[in-house]
């Protein structure tokens, strides 16, 4: 997959062709090529400016090497990674990053494959990026997932000693995603609780937008560097803002227009699907901007709301039906309001009686003694 | 004692034998009863339009989405009287310190004061019907403060905190609210929906206490030894008889 370079007298990556090289091989044009730079750069949000900068960088820069492996998952993140829609993208991205090792798309298997895995360790050392999809399990000393006829974790643990940066692919690696919904039997445990040494990239999502993962390997290839991260380390280009802060249903919302079930009139019209559980409000994410599919669509925009995918642990907030969910901590199935309710209903009941009480008690007093003052 | 004895124009025999020499105290300050009822007005607002925000009211058909703005101004009133509520309890905080003692007895319980814990189960019984009168307080009585201390410094706080950071959410992770309460996110699961359901349940604590507060400060008003409800008004504590403990 990458040429076979020798890596003796100097350092190994100078051995391997640019992204130019490549894309040029594939017979790609140098007038598309400078059309993936300048959408990259809009993609990235970047100024024009910086189109001859990426240009320059695709055109100089060796390809980084990558190791791209899978734990506990369900290669959602893959399968929406090969229909990046962005231009060239799908052709060239596999193709620019030096894809050395990817078991479910790399065309050798058994033995070879993971003869490939260790030969680009040791060839890269500490220059290659690692990708992972999916978690270890660790309980059971990792026994729920053997690759390779080891446990994931060791593989995980063995490529991320020598990675440069290690980028947490989907909400699997980022958070644990189902796998570690409670009660997590496998022991399923995100990337960044696992590997502490190494710095991480979270693209969160089950899966993350195509055109988000390709943005992120082209700002780190071009940049040789992470782009700006949010406090829990998720690209801020992408995860800045909300799916509500740019969803086009925004007005609905704001004037209280909301669709009141799946099949009413207001759904027709496309009305807010807040009341419906939309976790739009509390979900950083591009979807609203990006959207999927080549900008076909996204969920909200299908009629369903939001599900939160791209947030901590979102299979165990509750329905995704709801807007206000169940609780679990206090053992049995109700949300905020049947708790709030039934322990101010109590405190009301409590506060009837106690009245009556004291007025009994009040008028007891008073037959008894003669004069009020006494008591009083 | 007659009617020029006791200055009171329409006192009969059976009035004149309550008649007890009234002492009172300036307990609440001006800042203080201000504070507690901007705080009062600015919960109720925060309850009924918080619960609209958690279960919106039916949609409503005035005009395009354009020239209708019902759930827009239902969350302005939540955020302005949240903002009110806020910067009243940092005010409130000022004036525990520069304040009378009395200011101060919201923020400074003393817990590891055996007498205090005494009289906090005196005041528990005397709500049990087992103790035949109360005590008498300038300021709150023990259990009254413990129940200030968790319902409001702490209750208050609380959603003043989750608040804040939820409200930080839509001005942007740049703005400077984000960068003081973006913690706020990290101790609740890195989940924002987390921090909606918490304050949800915050507001249950502040109903309840709200219940209870009414209730009790009706009833002591009634058969307490002292004056509860206009305290709050004016300012002044008065005492219903002389009698010593």
């Amino acid at each position: 997959m990458h040429p076979k370079g020798d890596i003796e007298g100097g350092p190994a990556v100078s051995q391997i062709e640019t992204f130019y090289d490549v894309m040029r091989r594939q017979g790609i044009t140098r007038r598309s090529f400078m059309k993936y730079c300048s959408l990259t750069a809009a993609a990235l949000g970047l100024s024009p400016a910086m189109v001859p900068r990426i240009a320059h960088a695709m055109e100089t820069k060796p390809r980084t090497p990558v190791i791209w492996v899978h734990g506990l998952e369900c290669t959602c993140c893959s399968e929406s990674f090969i229909r990046s829609a962005h231009p060239l993208a799908k052709d060239v991205v596999l193709s620019m990053i030096s894809l050395d090792y990817d078991d479910t798309l790399m065309a050798a298997a058994g033995h070879a494959a993971e003869a490939a895995f260790e030969e680009t360790i040791a060839k890269y050392r500490g220059n290659y990026i690692l990708a992972v999809e999916g978690n270890p399990p660790l309980n059971e000393d990792g026994m729920f997932c053997i690759t390779g006829g080891k446990p994931f974790v060791e593989k995980l643990r063995h490529a991320a000693k020598d990675a440069k940066a290690i980028i947490s692919w989907g909400a699997c690696a980022s958070y644990g995603c189902v796998q570690a919904a409670k009660p997590n039997p496998t022991q399923a445990t995100p990337v960044h609780k696992v590997i502490t040494d190494k710095p991480i990239i979270k693209v969160p999502g089950c899966p993350p937008i195509a055109e988000v993962m390709t943005g992120v390997i082209t700002y780190m290839l071009t940049f040789d560097r992470l782009p700006e991260l949010d406090r829990q380390g998720r690209p801020a280009m992408f995860y800045g803002q909300r799916i509500h802060d740019k969803c086009y249903r925004r007005p609905h919302f704001d004037a209280g227009q909301f669709v009141e079930a799946w099949d009413d009139e207001n759904a027709r019209k496309g009305y807010c699907l807040y009341k419906m559980g939309c976790k739009g409000p509390t979900t950083y994410n591009a979807c609203s901007t990006v959207r999927w599919n080549e900008g076909v669509s996204f969920p909200i925009q299908s009629g369903h709301g939001c599900i939160g995918c791209s947030e901590d642990g979102f299979w165990d907030q509750g329905s995704f039906y709801n807007r206000v969910t169940d609780l679990t901590q206090f053992g049995v199935e109700a949300n905020a309001d049947k708790v709030g309710m039934a322990a101010a209903g109590v405190a009301g009941a409590a506060v009837a009686v106690h009245a009556a009480v004291s007025a009994l008690k009040a008028a007891q007093k008073k037959t008894q003694t003669q004069t009020s003052k006494e008591e009083a | 004692m007659s009617t020029s004895e006791s200055g009171l124009h329409d006192v009969d025999e059976s009035d004149l034998a309550t008649v007890s020499r009234q002492t009172s105290v300036y307990v609440y300050e001006v800042p203080v009863r201000l504070w507690h009822w901007i705080n009062a007005l600015a919960i109720m607002v925060l309850c009924v339009t918080g619960y609209f925000i958690g279960s919106p009211p039916p949609s409503m058909q005035i005009a395009e989405p354009t020239h209708q703005f019902v759930f827009g101004y239902i969350r302005f009133a939540h955020f302005a009287a949240g903002w009110i509520l806020a910067i009243g309890f940092l005010g409130r905080v000022y004036w525990a310190i520069f304040g009378n003692h009395h200011a101060r007895q919201l923020f400074y319980v003393p817990i590891w004061r055996g007498s205090w814990w005494r009289e906090v189960f005196f005041e528990v019984r005397w709500y049990l019907f087992l103790e035949r009168a109360p005590k008498k307080y300038v300021g709150h009585n023990p259990l009254a403060q413990l129940a200030m201390f968790c319902f409001i410094t702490l209750g208050v706080s609380f959603m003043i905190v989750t608040g804040l950071a939820l409200y930080s959410e839509g001005l942007g992770k740049e703005s400077g609210l984000y960068a003081l309460f973006g913690w706020v996110f990290t101790l609740f699961g890195n989940n924002p929906h987390i921090v909606h359901t918490y304050h949800h349940l915050g507001m249950w604590w502040i109903v309840i206490f709200m219940i209870i507060h009414i209730y009790v400060a009706i009833r002591e008003d009634i058969m307490s030894r002292q004056s509860i409800v206009s305290t709050m008004i004016s300012g002044t504590r008065t005492f219903k008889d002389d009698l010593p403990d």
